[in-house]
């Protein structure tokens, strides 16, 4: 390598020994003058442009595929109507267009998981972060991981034959039929833990060790150290998870489809059977509802919802971390 | 910045000759001489360390360190890297406690009492053995939360939080500077005055001992001789110990100097502090009994 560089050099730059007087007026750059063909290096940043490139497109492609058709559909059925109708009959005689029904299922869903994902998902994260000994946490994390590769339909069949009839039924003595959101939430839960775990872990890792140091020496304990100096700088990363893991809730279709039912209904009790959202796309999108039809359209305005929903979480947590954090 | 401004010094020094840095050094010790009242040859001592070793699992970093440290005293640890200073300063507070297979044996204690006692709480140890480090570490919160941090979290009873706060940034030399701003973020202040509300953030919860482990060696020298003329004046309420690589600080502020060497293991290479010699600073800078230490504070080595 570097002998090539050298036989460049000496055969094929002008040295600055070697410059002929006024040589400077006719060209300008002389011996520093940009060398020809750094085709590599050209080559690189485009492929990198279009890997950055890519994902941009495919999120605005995402959104235009499902406004289009939306927009077809709020063309028959009012804005206001979709939004604040009570009753979800889309396929009834008498259809009705009221999504409310199917928010109702994916709140139920989404909060009952983070009401379980959140205080589990932290507690680990506080116990493999601040007071694990490293050599557990080598084995635990991965462990945990784990957790979250399991395919969502593995989940699914767990809380529709374990969850609901065993735990539920048998051990907790709650009545619920087949299909509740609270057993889907429950489990549900269980699938977005290591999400929040895991990145809550990471973002209190990533606390510098000085701070920590610099409560114990005032004499705080491991408890108040890690809720007064490390969660209050680590509060961006948290947030994050869980943002992240309520967005994955709100989207997760397989437990929900498979043990909160298909009954699209106001949801006013966690033992109730409810559709969310994402249950009602999975049961519809089937491929017999063709393109222009107002079925068709109505998959793409329950999914833009969706969408939009997902976005305005992100959007809020982004706003309330900026407020609250403590950058160090 | 500072530990740059102190080899650079002393190689101006050796090359001027060891005579030079010697009678340097000495002058420097005069500086204090009037404060530093007719010490007792044998400090009175608030701690001691008896047979003291320290363990990183099964490398032992410091070996049978036997002193005391005096009441209202500036101890300073002085000798090159890695002997070990750092980690007998912090097996004074149990900061050691937070590494994993670091261990102590031997006697460290407080009062006569001894901090690795089986029942004894590291905290209590903490609260009463503050600490400040080499690099300032402020929380990332108001320079108000910092100060009020410890008296906080420790539950101390307080009457006026704003006092306290005041009185602690004024004995730490910063108040004057932040009382504009006292809700304003730490972060927003320079090196020196970050590491002069560490400092007030460790009086604050009203220790008995200030640990200092080269509190300058982050810092410019304009900020390096406010910390130093700080230590000057706390020493009149607390007793100070202070591991510094600048030994015309310890020269300048110090009481009385601990001069630490390294001794390396033939057999595995591995480094073994050990203290060579402890005496008033001024015996040390100007007829040190050891002629290790001699050669160290003449610049002939390390």
């Amino acid at each position: 390598m570097s002998s090539t560089i050298a036989s460049e050099g000496s055969s094929t730059r002008t040295t600055p020994q070697g410059v002929e007087p006024g040589s400077y007026e006719k060209d300008p750059a002389g011996f520093l003058r940009k060398r020809r063909g750094r085709y590599g290096e050209r080559a690189a940043m485009a492929v990198l442009i279009g890997a950055a490139g890519l994902s941009v497109l495919v999120t605005v492609g995402i959104f235009f595929a499902l406004l289009l058709p939306a927009l077809e559909f709020f063309r028959e059925i009012g804005v206001v109507e979709f939004l604040t109708g009570q009753r979800w009959a889309p396929s009834f005689s008498d259809s009705s267009f009221g999504i409310l029904p199917l928010v109702t299922g994916t709140l139920w869903t989404t909060l009952i998981g983070l009401l379980i994902a959140v205080p589990f998902g932290l507690g680990a994260a506080i116990y493999l972060a601040e007071y694990a000994p490293e050599r557990l946490r080598r084995v635990l994390k991965p462990v945990l991981e784990v957790l979250a590769g399991i395919p969502s339909v593995v989940y699914g069949y767990f809380a529709l034959f374990f969850v609901a009839p065993t735990i539920l039924n048998d051990l907790l003595s709650v009545d619920v039929g087949t299909f509740s959101v609270l057993a889907a939430g429950l489990v549900l839960g269980i699938m977005i833990i290591p999400t929040v775990a895991s990145l809550s872990e990471d973002a209190m890792s990533a606390v510098p060790r000085s701070l920590r140091e610099a409560s114990l020496a005032l004499g705080a304990n491991r408890m108040r150290t890690t809720l007064r100096v490390v969660f209050p700088a680590a509060v961006s990363g948290i947030t994050a998870s869980i943002v992240l893991a309520g967005s994955r809730a709100v989207g997760e279709t397989m437990i929900v489809a498979l043990a909160a039912g298909t009954r699209a209904q106001m949801v006013s009790n966690p033992t109730d059977a409810g559709q969310t959202m994402t249950g009602y796309i999975a049961q519809t999108a089937t491929g017999e509802s063709s393109p222009g039809t107002l079925t068709y359209n109505t998959l793409f305005a329950v999914g833009l919802l969706l969408f939009v929903v997902t976005l305005l979480l992100n959007v809020v947590a982004g706003s309330i971390v900026r407020k609250i954090r403590e950058a160090y | 910045m500072n530990s740059h401004y102190y080899s650079t010094r002393t190689h101006d020094v050796a090359e001027a000759g060891n005579e030079t840095a010697a009678n340097e050094l000495a002058s420097l010790v005069e500086v204090r001489q009037d404060d530093r009242r007719s010490l007792p040859s044998d400090p009175k001592p608030i701690m001691e360390c008896e047979g003291v070793d320290v363990f990183y699992d099964d490398f032992r970093a410091v070996t049978d360190v036997s002193l005391g440290f005096g009441y209202n005293e500036i101890t300073a640890l002085i000798g090159p890297s890695g002997c070990g200073k750092s980690t007998l300063l912090r097996s004074l507070n149990r900061m050691n406690d937070l590494i994993l297979g670091a261990r102590v044996e031997g006697a460290v204690t407080f009062h006569g009492q001894s901090i690795y006692a089986k029942d004894v709480d590291p905290i209590e140890v903490r609260r009463r053995i503050g600490m400040v480090f080499q690099k300032p570490n402020p929380f990332p919160k108001s320079i108000y939360d910092n100060v009020a941090y410890g008296p906080r979290v420790t539950g101390a009873k307080v009457s006026d939080m704003d006092d306290l706060v005041e009185e602690a940034l004024t004995r730490s030399a910063l108040w004057d500077e932040v009382k504009d701003k006292l809700k304003q973020s730490a972060l927003g202040l320079s090196g020196g005055q970050q590491q002069r509300l560490c400092i007030a953030r460790t009086i604050a919860i009203r220790p008995e001992v200030i640990l200092m482990d080269e509190p300058c060696s982050a810092l410019d020298p304009i900020a390096t001789s406010r910390i130093e003329d700080l230590m000057v004046e706390l020493v009149k309420d607390y007793s100070i110990i202070i591991v510094t690589h600048n030994m015309q600080q310890a020269a300048r502020v110090a009481d009385r100097t601990a001069f630490f060497t390294a001794l390396a293991d033939e057999g595995t290479g591995d480094r073994t502090g050990l203290l060579v010699e402890y005496d008033l600073t001024a015996k040390i800078f100007s007829t040190p009994a050891d002629e290790r230490t001699e050669n160290y504070i003449s610049g002939r080595f390390g």
